[in-house]
């Protein structure tokens, strides 16, 4: 079987500044992968070049099999790969209902939207007394909650979450891993990016460390926590 | 009773005679509102994308003698469409989502350009003197008068039943649509678009075709308003229009043709019922007669300064605008002193060479030319201050120029003052005026001083030209707006050369001073304030003081080169240097040649006055072939390209939005650093090996 998503010797750059230099590594179907490191070591980077926000300057992306290098986000979408970006990731300007009806008219039609919708919100109830509400409005831990609740009703196939617990309180933070747990469950391979490892790597079998840019470590998630202590206790 | 229901009748006259300009307006206003809600472009481009669709329409009946329907298919159903997917392709697509500013700007440089394109493509001259032709057979002939107070002509009730019918189907098509919602999405963010699967480059595609299709419509439908058929017309009524648009903030279709009808009717209205005061007082009457049709402008003003809901931040941020890398220095921080002094010194040789040929060589015409092409620079300058280092785009400089002119005018006329000292208080009085329009401007947002500035130019323009002490009224139009030039001592301003002398004297000047300016104080609060405005405010900048100041330098620099421009001239010449449209031109020189730099207002002042007779009428060739015989046959090339060339330049300004002329000299920059870390690079490893 393919892996879902295969990075091969990946660099990246942001005009003259390199961020990520000679990335490899795949993601095998319903596997679940943390991706690690200290602030500014290129993890959103490794992100937006798994879902198509940036084109790398060398190396190559394989989707499912298929080499999708240098195609726009929405060929990765329909391969396969949902994106939950870090920050703000609904839209601002439209309600919390449109929100979702953009993003399921596409998979479902005009018919299954509303079934869709009724779907997520009986999975975040919260989100259903903010219904007309423009999105950009939302709390964080519920504009999170909204990129979420699009992607379980249309599980993809990988989905890559970065640092969706960032700014959240505790309670909310289980509630979300907990629903990545169940979509993990339902078979959709994660790409997980955290800075607070701890529920990362209680969700994920595999971890990988990056610094620099460059990746360091990558191995079973158990021994990862020694790996980062390590690291700590080096410095 | 009998008076009750005379007034009554005159009401409902009003009405119905409002309604036809009002559907025009309206339908405009939506056709804006619609290109703002889905591609994010304030487009003041929209009036010439309507013109080319009503002169289209106009030239295929009467040149090419083509059947109603197929005109006007091929002319907003095929053409205008087309002109709005290539302008998505070629410009707009590559401009990041929220740089609001960068799009309005080329948007100015696409309603310089397009009209003069498509009349040199296809031939077309401005028509005057003759009303257009509407849709429908005789449709200025046959009338309906349902209450037999007001009839209404077959070509308003077209119009009117199109808004209503247009505006319904695009509300629907916003609310109930899968398209409609994607295009809203589309412009917040094109990225997270993507993101959910939705390629948003087609519907960016869609969007511009449908607005520009709506532009196409709406020139067709309004042509027989006029009895003209020319791009400035359309441009005024764009004014109008986003006043109309206004009332629904910008967002709303329906609140947008409501908008529409409501300034119809009010202007209707206040046309019927605004007392007339004494005709014997020239100046009341002036405003009287005037007013009416500037009504909008005022009312667009007002809005504008003084209705913060319309400002409620709608410049969405791009949630996804991390993924681009950030922009560049200008090479002047980065470059070495030896090289800047070294090509300060090539251009101060180049201008001296210059200098010395034109006082020594040439004829009257060049002469004239030349001193143009310095009067502009210097009113280019003013631009230069306010937009290069203040960050702000004003579009009455024309306006502040013209006051400068005006007040040497009156000034000499009636007390026969030395114009150069009536030249100092016109640029005085222009700085004021711009300070006192500033105040209220400068809290705004970014998109909005263009906006209310062209607002106060359009009211300068309808109504304060017209009144005797500005403009010089009848008294004027059969004088003309006479200016004498003055004898200073042994300095005779009247010969040309001399006068030359002179202006370029008073350029060096104020040259030193915006460079002063950019460097001081001022120069940097101002940077500042350009780079964040809460931020500025933390280390206690204010972010209206130096605002405020840069309006009124502006102001002043502005209105000494309009006294100048009317001493050159020795006229005031209002029509020909300083209206609205025609100084849209001056902005769209500065930023493509370089807003931040005293050269850049430099070069695009020659670009003004010589390229022309430089480039286009073949001279440059003939000289360089040293036979003017053998200049090839498509010279002399229309002055039009001038316009269609610089125009189009605006288009860089998001790439490059420091200038051609710092783009040039980055690249050019970074091509010697290349060379010199080539050069060390092989000298180490020749040190290295021996
Ligand atoms: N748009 C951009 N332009 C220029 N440099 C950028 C841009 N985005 C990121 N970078 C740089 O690239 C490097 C990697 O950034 P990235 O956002 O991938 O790090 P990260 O590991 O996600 O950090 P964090 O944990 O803080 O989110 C950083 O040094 C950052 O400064
Ligand atoms: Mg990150």
């Amino acid at each position: 079987m393919n892996p879902i998503l295969t990075l091969e010797s990946v660099s990246a750059n942001y005009g003259p500044f390199n961020a990520i230099f000679d990335v490899s590594f795949s993601v095998n179907p319903g596997e679940a992968v943390a991706l690690l490191g200290a602030n500014g070591v290129g993890k959103t980077s490794v992100a937006r070049v798994a879902s198509g926000l940036i084109t790398p300057s060398s190396g190559k992306t394989i989707v499912d099999g298929v080499d999708i290098t240098g195609a726009r986000p929405h060929r990765f979408v329909q391969a396969g790969v949902a994106h939950a970006v870090e920050g703000r990731s609904v839209f601002a300007s439209l309600t919390v209902e449109e929100n979702l009806r953009l993003s399921f008219q596409r998979v479902f039609g005009r018919s299954g939207v509303p079934t869709a919708i009724e779907k997520a919100f009986s999975e975040f109830p919260a989100l259903e007394r903010r219904r007309d509400q423009l999105a950009g409005k939302l709390s964080g831990g519920e504009q999170r909650m909204l990129s979420l609740a699009r992607v379980l009703v249309e599980a993809p196939k990988l989905l890559i979450a970065d640092e969706l617990s960032l700014g959240l309180a505790p309670v909310i933070v289980k509630k979300i891993y907990d629903q990545l747990a169940r979509l993990r469950a339902n078979g959709t391979a994660l790409l997980i990016v955290e800075q607070q490892v701890g529920h990362a790597l209680k969700l994920c079998e595999r971890a990988i460390i990056l610094e620099h840019g460059r990746i360091v470590w990558a191995g079973p998630s158990n021994q990862a926590t020694e790996r980062l202590a390590m690291r700590f206790t080096e410095k | 009773m009998l008076f009750a229901s005379s007034v009554a009748e005159d009401f409902l006259r009003g009405i119905l005679q409002g309604l036809p300009p009002g559907a025009v307006y309206g339908l405009i206003a939506v056709g804006f509102v619609l290109a703002y809600k889905t591609s994010g472009v304030f487009n003041l481009a929209f009036g010439a994308q309507a013109y080319i669709s009503a002169a289209l329409f106009f030239h295929a009946r009467n040149e090419w003698q083509w059947n109603v329907v197929v005109a006007f298919t091929f002319a907003v159903f095929l053409v205008a469409p087309a002109i709005g997917l290539i302008l998505e392709r070629l410009i707009f697509r590559h401009l990041p989502p929220g740089s609001a500013l960068a799009k309005l700007v080329i948007a100015i440089g696409l309603s310089v350009a397009l009209p003069h394109l498509f009349e040199l493509l296809i031939g077309f001259e401005p028509v005057g003197g003759r009303t257009p032709e509407g849709l429908l057979p005789n449709g200025g002939g046959v009338f309906y008068d349902p209450f037999g107070v007001y009839p209404l002509s077959r070509n308003e009730l077209t119009a009117l039943v199109v808004a209503v019918i247009a505006t319904a189907l695009l509300t629907a098509l916003f609310r109930f649509s899968a398209i409609g919602l994607q295009m809203r999405a589309a412009v917040e963010s094109p990225r997270m678009t993507e993101l959910n699967g939705i390629r948003a480059d087609r519907v960016a595609a869609f969007s511009w075709a449908l607005s520009s299709t709506f532009a196409g419509l709406a020139g067709v439908l309004m042509a027989p308003r006029f009895n003209t058929l020319a791009a400035p017309d359309y441009f005024n009524l764009i004014i109008v229009a986003i006043t109309a648009a206004a009332f629904g903030r910008l967002m709303s279709l329906p609140r947008a043709l409501v908008g529409g009808f409501g300034l119809g009717i009010l202007i209707a209205q206040v046309d019927t019922f605004l007392p007339r005061f004494s005709a014997n007082n020239s100046w009341v009457k002036a405003i009287e007669d005037n007013v009416t049709p500037a009504m909008p402008f005022i009312a667009l003003f007002l809005l504008v300064a003084f209705w913060p809901p319309l400002r409620a931040n709608k410049d969405q941020v791009d949630p996804l605008s991390g993924v681009d890398p950030p922009p560049q220095l200008p090479v002047a921080v980065v470059r070495t002193r030896f090289m800047t002094n070294l090509t300060h010194s090539v251009g101060v040789g180049f201008l001296s060479v210059v200098g010395f040929v034109v006082m020594t060589r040439a004829d009257k015409s060049w002469v004239f030319l030349v001193t143009q092409a310095a009067i502009i620079s210097l009113i280019l300058l003013s631009i230069t201050v306010l937009t290069g280092l203040g960050g702000m785009i004003s579009l009455s400089q024309g306006s502040f120029a013209a006051i400068g002119a005006f007040t040497v005018f009156q000034l000499a006329d009636r007390t026969g003052m030395s114009t150069v000292l009536a030249a100092v208080i016109g640029a005085l009085v222009a700085a004021a005026v711009s300070g006192l329009l500033a105040i209220p401007l400068v809290r705004l947002g970014g998109m909005w001083v263009p906006i209310a500035t062209l607002a106060f130019a359009s009211f300068f323009d309808a109504v304060v030209v017209k009144l005797p002490f500005v403009g010089g009224g009848d008294k004027a139009l059969i004088e003309g707006t006479r200016i004498p030039r003055p004898v200073i001592g042994p300095w005779n301003l009247t010969n040309d050369k001399t006068f030359l002398v002179f202006v370029v004297l008073i350029l060096i000047v104020v040259s030193a001073g915006v460079i002063a300016i950019r460097s001081g104080t001022l120069g940097r609060s101002l940077a500042a304030l350009r780079g964040s405005e809460v931020a500025s405010q933390s280390i206690g900048v204010s972010p209206v003081r130096p605002r405020v100041i840069a309006f009124v330098i502006s102001g002043f620099i502005a209105g000494l080169g309009g006294a100048l421009l009317g001493m050159q001239q020795e006229n005031v010449n209002y029509a020909g240097n300083f209206t609205p449209y025609a100084t849209l031109f001056w902005l769209v020189l500065v930023v493509t040649l370089g807003s931040r730099t005293v050269e850049g207002a430099i070069q695009g002042g020659v670009g003004f006055s010589l390229f022309d007779r430089i480039i286009f009428r073949g001279d440059l060739f003939g000289w360089i072939l040293r036979d003017p015989d053998r200049v090839p046959g498509f010279f002399p090339v229309s002055a039009k390209w001038r316009f269609v060339l610089f125009g189009l330049s605006t288009i860089g300004f998001a790439k490059h939005p420091e200038g051609l002329v710092e783009s040039g000299k980055r690249k050019s920059h970074e091509r010697m650093e290349r060379r010199r870390a080539r050069r060390e690079a092989r000298k180490s490893l020749e040190g290295a090996s021996s």
